[in-house]
This record gives structure tokens, C-alpha cells and sequence, in this order.
């Protein structure tokens, strides 16, 4: 691959005019990341030129603040809620550890009865993690069963809030799995808890890019991870959305975000995701939901015995889980990027060896079909055209790759 | 080397000759993709550059130096296979009674077969890796395996199993460098791995403890430890697989010999969990009988002079074939030797040119002194 293209971009670079570039390799890992939209970038520029602490008093620290908080309050109203019920942090991941163990502390410090953690078994490692780190706490963890269609098991779930009811200090479910990209009934699960007024975090790392999120959910006790460069955002960057919740810090420092999260508030950070936030659209969800028709038919037209997993549930617009029998994961990958195609198999925080999903497996796919399977993501910058070129070269990588002796 | 570009998969495994390698390969015009091999089944994470190989850290070291180099990079999980031959084997040899070399098979069944398969399948042309060897045209489309230029580093020994087809789809850029200077070319080109230790102890076993190895997995076995001219009883040992033909250390004897001269380990009988000790002139031996031999370019004919080497790093011995055939080999030593052990590679060469290799089965004096 030539260091830059003829136009004279980076190989890379999705600010070429001409967004069709055959020679840029093609983008399909957005559920990994998004590339910055112009619109985030523009903002983030913009902001950055503005110097100062937002919490300096003085008139640079004025001018920091009016950025920060402006942006906050499009996040709030972009969610439904009120500005102080936006924690601003430096991404998905610290959301989840707020959300989780933030609340937990809170609660658990309050009674002490409550000990006791529900959280489903297909949750990103970010909050599976730290559901996992309560147990040195002492508190008690269980698994919340997954379903064949991959959502999880609400009759399971009732009967537990029945039983233990008065122990259960917090309840974690993701709005759509970053995987499978299937869609969880957290307005039913809302519903379960609000008797026993338990909290529930949601990880909507992958959601919130394309969903709105239903204002039915404003009744009930949730928190909601947001990570502003899954939707197109700069990596760094936030927010856990607080609706009736209490959270304790997780770090230690100054007194921002109303003592909730210190540390300087990264204002251009924070004005860029609003901007990303304030992109999406229910027509660019549509867009893409068609993009993944198309694939879909693609993918079935070359391997008429592929599977779609999840596929019985509902699910994002941009997001498809498909098993390729007879096809390692790894082999795919590394035949599709060589052919120009970013993809990838489960999420993209395993250690670089590509490891069965334990996503997949929870849903019932065998060891066999999840080290087999490969996750297509699409986004705002996606095309018919790349789609249709997808589907041109994979019949060639679905033959190479079956024919591969080792681990297949 | 090869006039035309290939597509070449560069076996990294995050130390610094495989990493120039790939460079290397790179510079000569060919679409190289480096590959890292995740042989183990729990890589110790966090492990700041420890011993063995293929920690999560070496991991990120190859990696980076992918990078650096500017080549595509990825990582083959070969757990399975690894486990499957090459550790299966090491502990089966043991068992035996025999002495395994982990590393010829590695290279026989994984780096040289199952990557080299994988390779070929996903349209590649060829392996590299940093091994210290030469790959040499014999001008008819054959090739010969020689000694590195690095007498030192030379490691043709553990490549000497290797096929004239395995071989034909090798590289090994850098046959004719000095260690030294391979440190200062990737310090030259920016590879932070310049000035990482090379790693010595067998890549599975990092705290070199391979005895403790043993026991984890195949169970102790309490056996008794004995002089061999006298029959009496030394002391015990716990699994008669932690000890080779040839050991003088760890014996884990509390009586000192009569003579005050070391003991040596001269026989280990299996079938009796026994382990015999005795003066290292029962080690001598003159003769070598290998089998499963593998030959690069012909049967070396009864009566031909060879020099074998029986260690990864050892010297050569002067010696005649006394026997040859597609399969075994049994070579008379011009001088003895002591401590060879069944189940070590015995390697073939004609001057600096590998012949072929066979494992060692029995070993005995022919003629007496």
C-alpha cells in the first residue's frame, strides 16, 4: 500500500473528498470505533481554541465553562434529562466502572442488606469486570441467563427479584450487545425492579448511537453508559447518564461533575461528542439498516449456509454477528484485510488472539461455529457501493478460507 | 535469493532476529505480513520480558516492531497443535525414557508444517524466520541447509529435521549476519527489541524447571536412585522422566560417592522407575543408531565420512556412516562421546552442509579401547 494515495490523503484518511475512494481499504468495524465525524472534529477545533479550567473563575475560565456546560446541556436534552444528570468522564469504559461500581458503593454504604448483584452474561468487560470486582467487596454475583435469540432471560430474572428481592443492590443489563447487536427489553426490565426500587445500569455503548432512548425509561432508577467515540466522536471521551441514582466516585480528586467525577472537564472533548450525539438520526439509522439488508442478502447469496445470530431478535441497524461454517475467523479476517476489508470476530478487547465469543456461547452457538463467526460493523460513512464490493470478493475469501488445513 | 516478489508470512515471535528478518524480507521487494504464534494455552500476562516465549508482552513486542517495519500483522493461535505435538511429545519422550528436543519438533510439525500449511492455504509462498541458517541454491531448484556465519548462533542443528520440500519454502535472511550485527541493524531501524535478551530456556517451560514440569503433569512416581557397578541404593527420586543420560546436577543424592569423583546419570530404566548413577566413563560411547531420518539431498552412502552434532549447541564429532537408509542411520564416532541420550537429534553434516538428521534410539561402544 502506498504511503498516501494519489490525491494526496493518507491511506487511511475518511477526509478525502472523494468519499468513495476505492483505494482507502474499507471501513467495517464500527461497533470497534467510529471515524471522527466533520462535524465532531469541527467542534472539538473550534473548542480547543478556547483556553482555560472550566472551573477557574476568571474570564478564560468563564469562556472554558460556557463551552463545557453548552455542550453538556445538548447531551442532556439530546437524552431527555436534566444537565446535572450528565456525568461527563473519559469514555465508555469509565461510565460502566461508575455505573457499576459507583452505585453498588453507594447503596451497598447505605444498607449493607444489599449485596447482592445481577448482571447478564453477555455484558462487555467493562462492566463485567466490575460486577466481578464487587465479589472482593463481598458482595454476591449472578449471571443473568442469555436466551437462544440472545436476549436474556426475563422470567429468570422475575423470579430471582421475587426471592431476593430485599438483597439486590443493582441489576446490569446492556441496551444492545456490542457483538450480536441484539437489543435487550430494558423498559421490561425497568419495570421488574421499580417495585423493589433497584437500580439498573445500562451499557449503552453500542445503542446510543442509534437508538433514542424511550422516554418511558425517565420513571425508573438507571444509569447509561455513553462512549463518544462509538458514535464518531474522538476517543477519550463519555458520559454516564444518572436518572434517580446515587454514585460514588470510583477516583479521587477535585469536587467536578457535583463530586461524582473528578478531574478537569475536557471541554473540547466534551463539545465534540455533543456534536457526534447530535448527528444521529432515525433517517441515518435507516440508511444503515438498509446497507445491512443488503449484506445480509449478500452474505446469503455466497454462503447460503451461513447464520445470522440473533437475527430472531431485534437488533441495531448497523451490527451483524455471521457464522461461516467451515470458515476460521481468523482466516477470514486476515484474507478480508489483505482484500481491503476491516472486520472483526467478537469484540476487539481480547488479547489479539481470536478466542470463540463467550457472547456467542451464552446464546447457545457451539465452541465450533463462535471461533467461525465474524462481526460486520457499518456506520455513518458506509456505503451500497462498499457493501457491493464486500459481497463481490467474498465468495473468493470464503473458498480460500475453507480450504485452509489448520484450525478451521 | 529470489528475484521475484513473494508473499512472504514472517514468523515473529517479538524478539529481535525475527523482527529484522521480517525487515529483511521486506527490503527485498517482497509482500511480507508478519505472524505471531500464540503457542500457549495461558499466556502469563504482565510479564516484563521474562524468559521463555510468547507472553502476551512478546506478543506486544512483535507487534510494535510490525509497526515499525511497516508490515501487516496478526496472530495465529496454534495453542491446539502446540500442545497437541510438541508437548504431547515432550512429555511422551520422557516418559520413554528419552530425551526430547522440544525445538526440532516445534520446527518439524509447527513452524515448518502447520504455519507453512496454513501459509501456503491462504495463498502465501513462504516462511521466514530469524533462525540462524543458510538456505543454499544448489543451482537445479534444490537446496542445501547450511551453517550459519555466526558459528556461535548457528542453529541448523534445530532446522537439520527439516524436508528438501519444507525447506524449499524457508528463508532465513539472516544466515550470513552476526548477532551482533543483527542488534545494530534493528537498533538502526528504530526496533526497540534491539537490546532484548534472547531467551534460552524451553519456550513453554520459563522458569526452566522442566523436572517440576514433568511432575505437574505426569505425577510423581517415587523410584529408587542406584549406583550402577554396585547396586546399592543412593537415595530416591520422584519421577525417573526428570532425569537424562548424561545429567551430573540435581541429582538429588545425599550420599557422596566413595571415590569423591561426580556421578553421572548412565542409564534410566523406565520400566523400574530406576535411575542408575555411575563414573562418566560408562557415558562413552561410539556408535549412534537414530531412526525416523530425514535426508535433504540423498542417502549419504556406507563408509562416508560426516561430522554429527547430538546438541543444539555442541560441537561436531568426526564420524562414518556405518549404516543408511531412507529411515535409519547409524554412524561409528572416530572418538567417543559422552552423555548422548535417546530421543536427541543426531544431525548429519558434510562440512558446513546439513546431510539429514535422524533421532537418536540406542547409543553403545563397538569397538573397546
Amino acid at each position: 500500500m502506498a504511503a498516501t494515495r494519489a490525491c494526496g490523503w493518507p491511506p487511511h484518511s475518511f477526509r478525502c473528498p472523494s468519499y468513495n475512494c476505492p483505494v482507502r481499504p474499507t471501513y467495517f468495524d464500527y461497533a470497534a470505533s467510529a471515524p471522527l465525524r466533520p462535524a465532531a472534529r469541527e467542534a472539538f477545533l473550534t473548542a480547543s481554541d478556547v483556553v482555560g479550567n472550566p472551573a477557574s473563575l476568571h474570564t478564560y475560565g468563564r469562556a472554558a465553562h460556557a463551552v463545557l456546560e453548552q455542550a453538556r446541556e445538548e447531551l442532556a436534552s439530546h437524552f431527555g434529562v436534566r444537565p446535572t444528570a450528565v456525568v461527563l468522564c473519559s469514555g465508555g469504559t469509565e461510565a460502566d466502572n461508575l455505573g457499576v461500581r459507583g452505585s453498588y458503593a453507594a447503596r451497598h454504604g447505605k444498607d449493607s442488606r444489599k449485596d447482592l448483584v445481577l448482571a447478564s452474561g453477555i455484558e462487555h468487560p467493562a462492566v463485567r469486570a466490575s460486577v466481578e470486582s464487587l465479589r472482593s467487596q463481598g458482595a454476591n454475583v449472578e449471571l443473568i441467563p442469555t436466551n437462544r435469540d440472545g436476549t436474556v432471560d426475563l422470567d429468570w430474572l422475575s423470579q430471582v427479584v421475587v426471592a431476593h428481592g430485599e438483597s439486590l443492590a443493582l441489576c446490569a443489563v446492556m441496551w444492545a450487545n456490542n457483538e450480536t447487536g441484539v437489543i435487550q427489553p430494558i423498559s421490561q426490565i425497568l419495570e421488574l425492579l421499580a417495585p423493589i426500587d433497584v437500580p439498573l445500569h445500562v451499557d449503552g455503548v453500542q445503542a446510543a448511537a442509534w437508538l433514542e432512548l424511550p422516554r418511558a425509561w425517565l420513571a425508573h432508577r438507571f444509569t447509561l453508559a455513553v462512549s463518544g467515540h462509538k458514535v464518531g466522536a474522538p476517543v477519550g471521551v463519555g458520559a454516564l447518564v444518572v436518572n434517580g441514582v446515587d454514585v460514588l466516585p470510583t477516583t479521587h480528586g477535585g469536587s467536578q461533575e457535583l463530586n461524582r467525577r473528578p478531574g478537569t472537564g475536557a471541554a473540547a472533548l466534551v463539545a465534540a461528542m455533543a456534536a457526534a450525539v447530535g448527528q444521529t438520526s432515525s433517517d441515518e439509522a435507516q440508511m444503515v439498516a438498509r446497507l445491512t439488508a443488503q449484506l445480509r442478502e449478500g452474505l446469503a447469496d455466497v454462503a447460503p449456509d451461513c447464520q445470522i445470530n440473533g437475527e430472531l431478535a431485534p437488533q441495531l441497524p448497523g451490527i451483524t454477528s455471521v457464522t461461516l461454517p467451515g470458515c476460521s475467523a481468523e482466516s477470514l479476517l486476515l484474507l478480508l484485510d489483505q482484500a481491503g476489508f476491516s472486520c472483526s470476530a467478537g469484540s476487539a478487547c481480547s488479547a489479539g488472539v481470536t478466542r470463540p465469543s463467550s457472547v456467542l456461547m451464552a446464546m447457545g452457538v457451539s465452541e465450533v461455529h463462535a471461533a467461525q463467526t465474524l462481526r460486520i460493523s457499518l456506520g455513518w460513512g458506509s456505503t451500497a457501493d462498499e457493501v457491493s464490493r464486500f459481497v463481490a470478493v467474498l465468495a473468493e475469501v470464503v473458498r480460500r478460507s475453507r480450504q485452509v488445513r489448520v484450525g478451521a | 535469493m529470489d528475484m521475484s516478489g513473494l508473499r512472504v508470512v514472517a514468523a515473529m515471535s517479538g524478539g529481535v532476529d525475527s523482527a529484522v528478518a521480517a525487515a529483511r524480507m521486506k527490503d527485498l521487494g517482497h509482500d511480507v505480513v508478519g505472524v505471531h504464534l500464540a503457542l500457549s494455552k495461558n499466556p502469563e500476562t504482565g510479564l516484563e520480558h521474562g524468559r521463555g516465549c510468547c507472553t502476551l508482552s512478546d506478543a506486544r513486542d512483535a507487534r510494535r516492531s510490525a509497526d515499525i517495519i511497516g508490515i501487516p500483522f496478526y496472530i495465529w493461535d496454534m495453542a491446539e497443535e502446540f500442545s497437541e505435538t510438541v508437548m504431547a511429545d515432550f512429555v511422551a519422550e520422557y516418559q520413554a525414557g528419552r530425551t526430547p528436543n522440544p525445538c526440532v519438533r516445534c520446527n518439524e510439525r509447527i513452524k515448518f508444517a502447520a504455519v507453512l500449511d496454513r501459509a501456503l492455504d491462504l495463498g502465501f509462498d513462504a516462511v521466514c524466520t530469524g533462525h540462524y541458517a543458510r538456505r543454499v541454491n544448489r543451482g537445479d531448484g534444490t537446496y542445501d541447509l547450511c551453517r550459519a556465519r555466526d558459528a556461535d548462533k548457528d542453529q541448523s542443528y534445530v532446522l537439520s529435521v527439516l524436508t528438501q520440500e519444507q525447506l524449499s519454502r524457508a528463508r532465513f535472511p539472516l544466515g550470513d549476519d552476526l548477532k551482533s550485527d543483527v542488534r545494530v541493524d534493528a537498533d538502526q531501524r528504530g526496533l526497540y527489541v534491539a537490546n532484548k535478551p534472547d531467551s534460552y530456556d524451553i519456550c513453554f517451560i520459563p522458569d526452566g524447571d522442566t523436572a517440576g514440569w514433568l511432575r505437574d503433569r505426569v505425577g510423581a512416581r517415587t523410584g529408587d536412585i542406584v549406583d550402577i557397578e554396585s547396586g546399592a541404593k543412593l537415595g530416591e527420586h520422584e519421577g525417573s522422566f526428570a532425569y537424562t543420560v548424561g545429567q551430573r546436577r540435581g541429582l538429588g543424592v545425599k550420599i557422596a560417592p566413595a571415590d569423591g569423583r561426580p556421578r553421572y546419570v548412565v542409564d534410566v530404566d523406565t520400566a523400574s522407575n530406576t535411575v542408575f548413577l555411575g563414573p562418566p566413563q560408562l557415558l562413552e560411547i561410539d556408535t549412534i543408531e537414530a531412526l525416523n531420518a530425514v535426508w535433504l539431498n540423498g542417502i549419504p552412502a556406507r563408509g562416508a565420512s560426516v561430522e554429527v552434532q547430538v546438541r543444539a549447541h555442541g560441537q561436531t564429532s568426526a564420524a562414518r556412516v556405518l549404516a543408511a537408509s531412507g529411515s535409519d542411520v547409524s554412524v561409528g564416532l572416530e572418538t567417543r562421546l559422552r552423555g548422548v541420550a535417546a530421543g536427541q537429534t543426531l544431525a548429519l553434516y558434510r562440512e558446513d552442509r546439513v546431510l539429514g538428521s535422524a533421532t537418536i534410539a540406542r547409543t553403545r561402544v563397538q569397538r573397546p579401547h
